[in-house]
């Protein structure tokens, strides 16, 4: 397992967004933007998940599934918040059923703004994330050479 | 005696890109009952109208839904149009037609290829989305936007398209359609596929007025509703068929929303052709004061829109009832009877949009 | 009945079966069902449709006036009449599946009134 921040993988959760964040996230997989070519796989298995790919703001429904799927995946792993409304809670903070961004729920590592988040910045989230990962990684083997 | 079981699927699952939670009721393999249950995107942006004046309220209508966000802002601005005896210029109509169209379009190609991901054909899957970004790129090109845009406003739209981008757009779909033929051929076509759609989920006619479907969902069970005939925007003067389907089944759906990408591409090419020279957007000046209701074809269907007004800044109510809200009873009908492994599928074929649904 | 509004029709409590009856016999379908809270009243609008005809019945009532069902004759409106139910706190009485105030399952008690009408 020590090669395993070489190939980490990806779990994408739709929180309560507009979906706009979502169908960018999906759009990052296909041939055009191809996020998959930085050695990230898509699963849907949060139990085999390394990067929590998380889009739209937190209800008090969704809040109990997130903070499960956060707690299902092994350690290390790291959270992205995409879009404005998973940082902030965007322009839905003011609705009755948002509590605001994931950060109110999990800790939150890599924030990507925009409504809804551009494909770029996405990839130039996973990027960092694979980066901090990484970093991670060598961490918890407490500084071992990979 | 079969065993009955109770399978929970969603909210976080494989073929969902949404969170939607299904309770199945199963005699073995086969499907008893299925009971939905929705609420993990409620945000209550309705209740917005108290906090955010009618003008702001177009950006929070767009968000309703990244994938059909055009068409929300569009009828929200019609309604509120209406209230107001709003008379937008004809190009602005125009160009608004021309970007619902864009919108069906890239939203019907998106539905293709999660229904391939749903069958396991996943380079159609890649296939279906490649030739999508094509259209999100005409959108960022015309809007800046990949997909929410903000180019409504009440009275009119924000931004033109030159004559130049509206020829060479049309130079682009017209290859585009060369693709799209040999790429939908492989939906109407393909033995494993057609072997995944045809018979599977049945809605009769009768079901279908009875469970108040819409759109496609409806057309595929034969009967021709398309809002687009009431002449809303540009439409009174751009001719067009509507696509329909004997079949009832997920075939049927598949094929009326194949026809409806090429028609599409047919009715942006006729309004191309067609587009007056006018104003982009008239003043408005004042509040609203009264109520209206619009009807538009969204691609998944049919919405409503309702908005009532009282005379500040305010509205009093704004409702949106959207198209995968009046399908809901149609998929749990159709989820009766079925298989197990055909659920992802036959959840698919009614295009959900649960952010729509909870708004 | 009396036409308010170009397609919106006002009904009073009593009719309101017997109108429902009337579209559903006549293979009318259920396009929506839409509560508004104003001036003190709600306002209850079922919306029907057959081919491009479209026909908005209004129900005014009081506050805690409760509303029948109308989800033993379409089967459809068993959503929106919870929906109603959970956001408005409107009494429709006898749904044919109550949900019970758990359609969205929200926190917040009867959201769409505001704080002096509850």
């Amino acid at each position: 397992m020590k090669n395993i921040h070489k190939s980490p993988w990806l779990l994408h959760y739709d929180g309560s967004s507009c979906n706009g964040c979502d169908i960018e996230v999906l759009a990052c997989t296909t041939p055009v933007y191809d996020v998959e070519r930085f050695g990230v796989v898509n699963t849907g298995n949060p139990l085999h998940a390394d990067i929590f790919l998380i889009t739209g703001g937190i209800n008090s429904q969704n809040e109990e599934v997130v903070r499960q799927i956060y707690e299902q995946m092994p350690n290390p792993k790291v959270v992205v918040a995409v879009g404005t409304c998973a940082c902030t809670g965007g322009i839905f903070k003011e609705c009755y059923n948002i509590k605001g961004g994931v950060d109110t729920v999990i800790p939150v590592d890599i924030y990507v703004p925009g409504c809804a988040a551009r494909p770029e910045s996405i990839i130039d989230g996973v990027v960092q994330a694979v980066a901090l990962f990484k970093e991670k990684h060598m961490k918890e083997k407490g500084g071992e050479k990979a | 005696m079969p065993k009955r079981s109770i399978v929970p699927f969603g909210p976080q699952h494989p073929v969902l890109p949404e969170p939607i939670h299904l309770d199945l009721v199963l005699e073995d393999e086969k499907v008893i009952e299925a009971i939905p249950s929705i609420g993990y995107v409620h945000r209550g942006l309705e209740s917005l109208v108290a906090k955010k004046d009618f003008n702001e309220m177009v950006y929070v209508t767009e968000r309703i839904c990244g994938i059909c966000s055009f068409m929300h802002g569009m009828g929200y601005c019609m309604a509120v149009e209406q209230i107001m005896d709003v008379q937008v210029p004809r190009r602005a109509e125009y160009l608004r037609t021309i970007w619902a169209e864009m919108s069906r379009i890239h939203s019907h190609l998106l539905w293709l290829g999660l229904l391939a991901d749903a069958f396991g054909f996943e380079s159609l899957f890649m296939h279906s989305w490649r030739l999508r970004e094509k259209i999100l790129d005409m959108f960022e090109i015309s809007t800046g936007g990949r997909v929410i845009f903000s180019v409504n406003k009440i009275g009119g739209v924000l931004k033109d398209m030159p004559k130049e981008m509206l020829t060479q757009f049309v130079a682009v779909l017209n290859d585009m359609e060369k693709e799209l033929r040999e790429t939908t051929s492989v939906f109407l076509d393909d033995f494993t596929v057609k072997s995944r759609l045809v018979g599977v989920g049945i809605l009769t006619e009768d079901d279908a007025i009875r469970r108040g479907a819409v759109g496609p969902m409806m057309r595929a069970s034969g009967i021709e509703v398309d809002m687009r005939k009431t002449g809303y925007a540009a439409y009174n003067e751009i001719d067009f068929e509507i696509m329909t389907s004997k079949d009832c089944d997920s075939y049927g759906r598949c094929q009326v929303r194949i026809g409806e990408i090429f028609q599409s591409i047919d009715i942006i090419r006729k309004a191309v052709a067609q587009i007056p020279d006018t104003e982009l957007s008239v003043p408005v000046k004042g509040f609203p004061k009264g109520e209206a209701f619009v009807r538009l074809e969204q691609p998944r269907g049919e919405a409503f829109y309702y908005v009532r007004a009282n005379g500040s800044k305010f509205l009093d109510r704004m409702r949106v009832r959207t198209p995968t809200f009046a399908n809901l009873p149609s998929l749990t009908q159709t989820l009766q009877g079925c298989q197990f492994a055909d659920v992802p599928l036959l959840i698919l074929t009614i295009d959900p949009c649960i952010s729509c649904t909870e708004r | 009945m009396e036409e308010i509004q170009k397609d919106i029709y006002k009904i009073e409590k009593v009719e309101l079966l017997p109108v429902i009856m009337e579209k559903k016999n006549d293979k009318w379908r259920l396009l929506q069902i839409c509560c508004a809270f104003a001036e003190g009243k709600y306002e209850v609008t079922y919306s029907f449709a057959k081919g491009y005809e479209i026909r908005n019945y209004r129900l005014v009532v009081e506050k805690d006036e409760e509303v029948p069902s109308i989800s033993r004759v379409y089967k459809a409106a068993i959503f929106y009449e919870n929906e109603m139910k959970e956001l408005f706190g409107l009494d429709v009485e006898f749904i044919k599946v109550d949900l019970g105030n758990k359609l969205y399952r929200i926190d917040a008690n009867v959201p769409f009134l505001k704080e002096e009408d509850k």
